[in-house]
């Protein structure tokens, strides 16, 4: 599988979502928190039940054997029942069982894929079977996850791009032309623009050399798309240049700077003297 | 065209916030129900958020921004979206009246296939220790220890031993049978998944060892102990045991799909409640057959005379079957009914 596998849905109203799956490490990491609850869960039972053995030690060893057999069976059912997909693992891991087809999770794919979970766990307790079914199937699932038509997703958190951080105060000379600041959202497509945004938001993660020859090579295509004056670009790095870039595009409608005004070109009637922010 | 993405992302937050802050709550109460007003504020979220990721997805691609809408759409979109016919409330009376023993009669061939195999299983083991008696030592399990020696001699011991079963001693061995058998039904339903391999090799392999132990004792003369000791609590286990076994065999029989159309996914879907209910009803059988089997089982004559041993297990075996092949058949035929009056009825509006 895959290690960034995603599954594409399409729902009825035409919207298409893609959802990323749980890789093997993850889906082992959640198990592990599991079966570290199921051992605090014995060693809990231990001590009530030892307790208990001074009045009636039979019926604490029933009682023990019926809690730890309802427990280990009951667990993963109950919690991803109660919790849509998720245990105490998969939550701590921002995983989440969901059904193929994108749907709601009925009780039956929840008991089924757990009761399943014997024949995965093969052999003895080493998830050998489920982990050889989960490398092998495009989707990550195990045998319990075939038989239930369910797959094992990533929840991610909400990451919005901090566009203040990166343009707050700071002089944009490409705002003083308008109409070309136009023509640049207008040629550029959606893509080239988040290549752009992406390489600004992502610029400290790379290597000094990496960095300038990456925003050299942006700038220059976007240089290709629209020409900017030469005093628009004049003593700006590449780097500056594709931050501008982004402005435009991301933030349009803020407002322009004021381009020096040619001393052919009249002032406007009560127009103020031209300032540089 | 680009979006403003700064402006996209302040004006649509609070209600990808709202969206989020619902879904969470939805998935922490369990069955919980939205009022009128609620599910449509519910629904026009999901709407709002699904606009925007088609937006997000047409006129930007910020990655991030676009995964955790895709990730709010789908959690949405599970919660709005199901595949059940019909909004049900669980009503256990109905459930095990009705639903139970329609499941294992319109799965009876995958059971009567089950029973098949134990008893060639049986037969086979039978066999083997009438013609080599000292197979018996080499087929049984450690488990099975009691049962190595000779059967009169291990009658005779049960018989003198009047005091040995202590409430506390059956409770604990109570509980240690139904975690055994009900492991071993999971199992058999579990194995299912190894396109019914492992169930068929399961159910074939307790067959041997029960046709081995029936078989020695019915060499040794001690038939009525075997009935007095098997009955009271077997009519319900062995039944149980095939009934997972079913569900293995009906789970082997979706994955393989024999001359059906459906694709595998839609094979698997259309099995999952019944093998939902059969489990769940061999759950309650071995319940029911451990408390027997410690309590009642255990005790052999004279303090328990086997007449009443083997008349109890009788009466527990017509009750079984009765309740498997009556219950809810009135039900049944009334739906059989109104299904086939349906086209009848189809006819007369089209004439």
């Amino acid at each position: 599988m895959n290690r960034l596998a995603t599954l594409h849905i399409r729902t009825p109203e035409g919207v298409v979502f893609s959802q990323e799956l749980a890789g093997p490490m993850a889906r082992f990491l959640a198990w592990f928190v599991d079966v570290l609850c199921l051992l605090a869960f014995v060693f809990l039972l231990n001590m009530v039940l030892a307790m208990f053995a001074f009045i009636s030690f039979g019926l604490a060893q029933a009682v023990g054997m019926l809690s730890f057999f309802v427990f280990y069976v009951g667990y993963g059912i109950y919690t991803e029942w109660r919790w849509r997909g998720q245990t105490i693992g998969k939550r701590v891991l921002r995983l989440r069982v969901v059904d193929v087809h994108g749907l709601r999770l009925k009780f039956s794919q929840v008991l089924i894929r757990n009761l399943l979970r014997p024949v995965d766990m093969q052999p003895l307790f080493f998830y050998l079977v489920g982990g050889l079914a989960s490398l092998l199937n495009s989707r990550g699932q195990r045998l319990g996850d075939l038989a239930a038509n369910t797959i094992v997703v990533r929840i991610p958190k909400l990451t919005e791009p901090n566009l203040d951080q990166l343009m707050a105060d700071k002089f944009n000379s490409l705002r003083a032309w308008p109409h070309l600041e136009a023509r640049l959202r207008q040629r550029l497509s959606p893509a080239e623009a988040s290549i752009a945004l992406q390489a600004i938001v992502r610029r400290d993660l790379l290597e000094p050399r990496a960095r300038v020859e990456l925003f050299a090579e942006l700038a220059a295509h976007f240089k290709g798309k629209v020409q900017f004056p030469a005093e628009a670009v004049e003593g700006i790095t590449d780097e500056q240049y594709v931050r501008d870039v982004v402005d435009c595009l991301f933030r349009p409608g803020r407002k322009s700077a004021t381009r020096p005004r040619p001393e052919s070109e009249p002032a406007p009637a009560g127009s103020a003297p031209p300032v540089i922010a | 065209m680009i979006i403003d993405l700064q402006r996209f992302l302040a004006a649509e937050r609070p209600f990808w916030t709202e969206l989020e802050e619902t879904l969470n709550r939805l998935e922490n109460s369990g069955g919980a129900v939205m009022q009128f007003e609620e599910a449509r504020r519910f629904h026009y979220l999901y709407e709002r958020t699904a606009s925007g990721l088609a937006k997000l997805n047409t006129f930007s691609s910020e990655p991030d921004t676009r995964r955790y809408l895709e990730s709010l759409v789908a959690r949405a979109y599970g919660e709005i979206n199901e595949t059940r016919e019909r909004q049900y409330r669980l009503s256990p009376w109905h459930w095990f009246f009705q639903t139970l023993p329609q499941t294992f009669r319109r799965r009876i061939r995958a059971f009567w296939l089950a029973l098949g195999i134990t008893i060639a299983g049986a037969l086979f083991g039978g066999l083997a220790v009438a013609f080599d008696p000292d197979a018996k030592g080499s087929i049984l399990p450690e488990m099975f220890e009691s049962h190595r020696g000779d059967p009169a001699e291990r009658v005779a011991r049960e018989e003198q031993d009047r005091d040995g079963h202590s409430a506390e001693g059956m409770t604990s061995f109570s509980a240690q049978l139904m975690v055994n058998n009900i492991s071993v039904s999971i199992r058999a339903l579990a194995f299912g998944v190894t396109y019914g391999i492992g169930t068929v090799i399961l159910l074939f392999y307790n067959g041997i060892i029960l046709g081995l132990v029936s078989a020695d004792y019915v060499m040794a003369g001690q038939t009525v102990f075997l009935l007095g000791w098997l009955l009271p609590h077997g009519v319900i286990e062995l039944p149980a045991i095939f009934i997972g076994a079913q569900a293995g065999l009906v789970l082997a029989g979706a994955l393989i799909g024999w001359g059906r159309r459906e694709t595998l996914r839609a094979r698997l879907r259309a099995v999952a409640p019944d093998l939902m209910t059969l489990i769940c009803g061999v759950a309650l059988m071995l319940v029911w057959a451990g408390i027997v089997e410690a309590f009642f089982s255990q005790f052999h004559a004279p303090v328990l005379p086997y007449s009443v041993k083997i008349t109890f297990g009788c009466i527990e075996l017509v009750a079984l079957v009765f309740f498997l092949s009556r219950c809810g058949r009135a039900e049944e035929e009334r739906e059989q009914a109104a299904g086939g009056a349906m086209p009848a009825l189809e006819v007369k509006a089209r004439a």
